[in-house]
């Protein structure tokens, strides 16, 4: 291809490595002699790496400004007391001295692919509106946030979106913060993309060279990116680190284009991105209901008394005891849900008085993807846990209960996504929540609406079976 | 100014969680020292106690010892070659999975501030070792560019003392590859650059961890060939 622009001759292998990325020397493959001459061309730029202004230290990369997150060390490189981001040690140490690259050189177009999509599955009804939604955002690169059940398909959604956006040669990226999720997510955007490169980022994948049509990357990857992407998915919009973490919002706006369409997905929107919604300055699509056609089941609260002192004195409420034992004798596997750590583990010999066979799965747990596969596969009778579970676990068949629903780490977003975790299948559509507490809070009763909500909303749109 | 908000909020150096330290009148007068990393982190570090071994500080095991010294370094002194050189090695913390994360994120990502996460463990053991200065291993100078500093002299700077360099690297490979035999009968790894600095004196080397004691060793060796008195040696981890 001919363009008249170009003037000087550059290194397409050096367009394809830096093309939307924002990189250390060390990150790029190339000598320092190519990347000058790209410099003095104007095909590619730099970038200081910490900039100080105003006595105040802001990093280029991650856009950290908390300053007790620098640190100032007598540099062998530039011979100098020399400040970096610990924010994103991680990813390689930006400072003072280093500089980061970018392509400012002509645009990287993706040829297009022979044929889009091999996947044939069809949609729900709910899906298909929000399918329809996200392929309009995508022409005509909008933001709109799909707010879908857990358990109504959301990956599906996306298939057609993301068809419409690489035909037309657009760099699609869908982040998530979760490792886990990228690892489950790219092979099957593989299978139903076959003639299309997908490029999954993670720590320590060995992806992070690749340029790609379709990237799939935990949030934290992102900061390798400026003015990359013309669709930008963000999954599980609401929960750590995105939700808490604003330089990784800027990081996000860092790696789209300006002219990008921004799908947001969740089952719980924060409560801002709810209000902008019914404020209308934020559009919205709504999937109420499951891909199975069956209501979500509704969570029943039980007083158990103070749990707490209970637990103490080496016992377990009585409502509790009763909750477990009948459902060791039914056979069906359950997962309860603790407020902290500290209790699960304190009261775990208690519950295996019970059933000798129960586990407790924690956050730092080295086995914690066995357990869970356990319980998936029948070989565990039920699992104890915190919140760390919340999200991402299906399991055939469930009752789940929470322990201390009232604590305040239980926030609505997190008993709705723990109810969530019931009546997955088709086979088993049903399957009972319990919150336990000592006291309602306000937060429980919210989950209660919110789910009781989505049903209702579900049964005017005739997305239920009756 | 004394600020009593800011106490609270200092953040841990190896796991950036705040750390909540109980501020008491106590320790507003007492000036307590600041703590640098947090109660959580402090657990998961493990100190090296119990029946250790002479020189190395080896854990002793009954099958792997020869009186009062680990069968390596029993192994060491038997060889007149080396016989001497080494007259005790201290390390401080077991080289756990905590630790091995901890070093790896300094060294390999270049985070300094780990070095002062843990140079108050450092200033508590330099009073028990005798010596007069305190010298570092080199690094090969691509490393050092590749780095930006000498993660030994980073452990001693931010424990507030100076160190002497008097090493140079005269082989670069990694002796990782090498079998034990290897390691030994290597000439020579180390070269003095100034003899002065040393002659005469006690040394102290710091390194960040005690692998196979091949390499303190071999710098000990050096050191004392050039006329040092004695030669003891330091290391975070083993
Ligand atoms: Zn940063
Ligand atoms: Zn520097
Ligand atoms: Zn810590
Ligand atoms: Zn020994």
């Amino acid at each position: 291809m001919i363009s008249p622009h170009v003037i000087t001759p550059y290194s397409s292998k050096l367009q394809h490595h830096l093309s939307g990325r924002f990189l250390l020397a060390a990150e790029i493959p190339f000598s320092l002699e190519l990347l000058t001459e790209h410099i003095e061309s104007g095909y590619v730029a730099t970038k200081v790496g910490v900039i100080r202004q105003n006595d105040k230290y802001r990093c280029s990369r991650c856009s950290n400004r908390n300053q007790q997150l620098f640190y100032t060390f007598p540099c062998n490189i530039c011979q100098k007391n020399c400040t970096y981001c610990r924010s994103c040690i991680m990813m390689g140490r930006v400072s003072e001295c280093a500089e980061l690259y970018s392509w400012t050189g002509p645009e990287l177009i993706f040829p297009m692919p022979p044929k889009g999509m091999a996947w044939d599955g069809t949609l729900s009804d709910g899906q298909k509106t929000a399918s329809d939604r996200v392929v309009a955002a995508v022409e005509q690169n909008e933001e709109v946030l799909v707010w879908a059940v857990c358990g109504a398909g959301k990956t599906e959604v996306l298939f057609k979106g993301i068809e419409t956006a690489i035909s037309s040669s657009k760099r699609v990226c869908i982040c998530t913060p979760r490792t886990d999720v990228v690892l489950e997510l790219a092979p099957r955007l593989k299978r139903a993309f076959p003639n299309v490169k997908v490029a999954a980022l993670y720590g320590g994948s060995e992806d992070r060279h690749v340029a790609a049509p379709l990237t799939v990357s935990t949030t934290h990857q992102l900061y390798r990116f400026a003015n990359a992407f013309d669709t930008i998915i963000i999954d599980e919009v609401d929960a750590f680190p995105y939700s808490m973490d604003t330089s990784l919002q800027q990081a996000v706006q860092k790696a789209k284009k300006q002219t990008s369409a921004t799908i947001y997905l969740t089952a719980t929107p924060s409560r801002k991105m709810q209000q902008e919604y019914r404020k209308g300055t934020l559009q919205a699509v709504t999937i109420p209901a499951r891909y199975h056609r069956k209501p979500i089941p509704v969570p029943m609260m039980k007083w158990s008394g103070n749990w707490q002192k209970q637990f103490q004195k080496k016992q377990i409420p009585p409502q509790i005891q009763s909750w477990v034992r009948n459902r060791i004798e039914r056979n069906i596997p359950i997962l309860l849900f603790f407020p902290s750590i500290q209790v699960m583990k304190e009261s775990l010999p208690l519950f295996q008085e019970i059933e000798p066979g129960l586990l407790a799965v924690y956050s730092e747990d080295p086995e914690r993807k066995e357990k869970v596969t356990q319980l998936r596969n029948g070989e565990v009778p039920g699992l104890l846990t915190t919140t760390i579970l919340e999200r991402g676990v299906t399991i055939h068949k469930l009752d789940v209960a929470v322990i201390g629903a009232e604590h305040q780490v239980f926030a609505e977003s997190a008993l709705v996504q723990i109810a969530g975790r019931v009546g997955r299948s088709a086979d088993h559509p049903t399957g009972t929540i319990t919150f336990f507490h000592y006291g309602k809070s306000e937060e429980m009763v919210k989950a209660v609406l919110h789910i009781e909500n989505m049903n209702r909303e579900a049964s005017k749109r005739g997305l239920l079976d009756v | 100014m004394f600020d009593l908000a800011n106490l609270n909020l200092r953040l841990c150096l190896l796991c950036d969680q705040e750390i909540t330290h109980k501020v008491s009148w106590k320790n507003v007068l007492m000036q307590e020292p600041e703590m640098l990393i947090c109660v959580e982190c402090f657990g998961k570090l493990d100190p090296i106690s119990g029946e250790l071994c002479q020189i190395c500080s080896r854990v002793l095991s009954a099958e792997f010892r020869r009186d009062t010294l680990c069968l390596d370094c029993h192994r060491w002194e038997q060889d007149p070659k080396w016989q001497g050189f080494l007259t005790e090695n201290r390390s401080l913390f077991h080289y756990n999975d905590f630790i091995k994360e901890s070093i790896a994120t300094f060294k390999y990502r270049g985070d300094y501030a780990i070095a002062e996460a843990f140079s108050s463990f450092i200033k508590d053991a330099l009073p028990k070792l005798a010596f007069d200065s305190i010298a570092i291993i080199p690094l090969s100078s691509e490393r050092l560019l590749e780095r930006g500093f000498n993660q030994a002299e980073a452990l001693v700077v931010t424990a507030g003392e100076t160190c002497i360099q008097p090493l140079t690297r005269i082989h670069s490979e990694k002796q990782s590859k090498k079998s034990r035999r290897d390691r030994i009968n290597l000439p020579q790894v180390f070269q003095i650059t100034d003899p002065e600095l040393v002659a005469g004196k006690k040394i102290l080397l710091l390194d960040d961890i005690y692998t196979t004691g091949s390499t303190l060793r071999h710098a000990a060796k050096a050191l004392k060939l050039a006329g040092a008195t004695e030669i003891r040696s330091l290391t975070l981890a083993r």
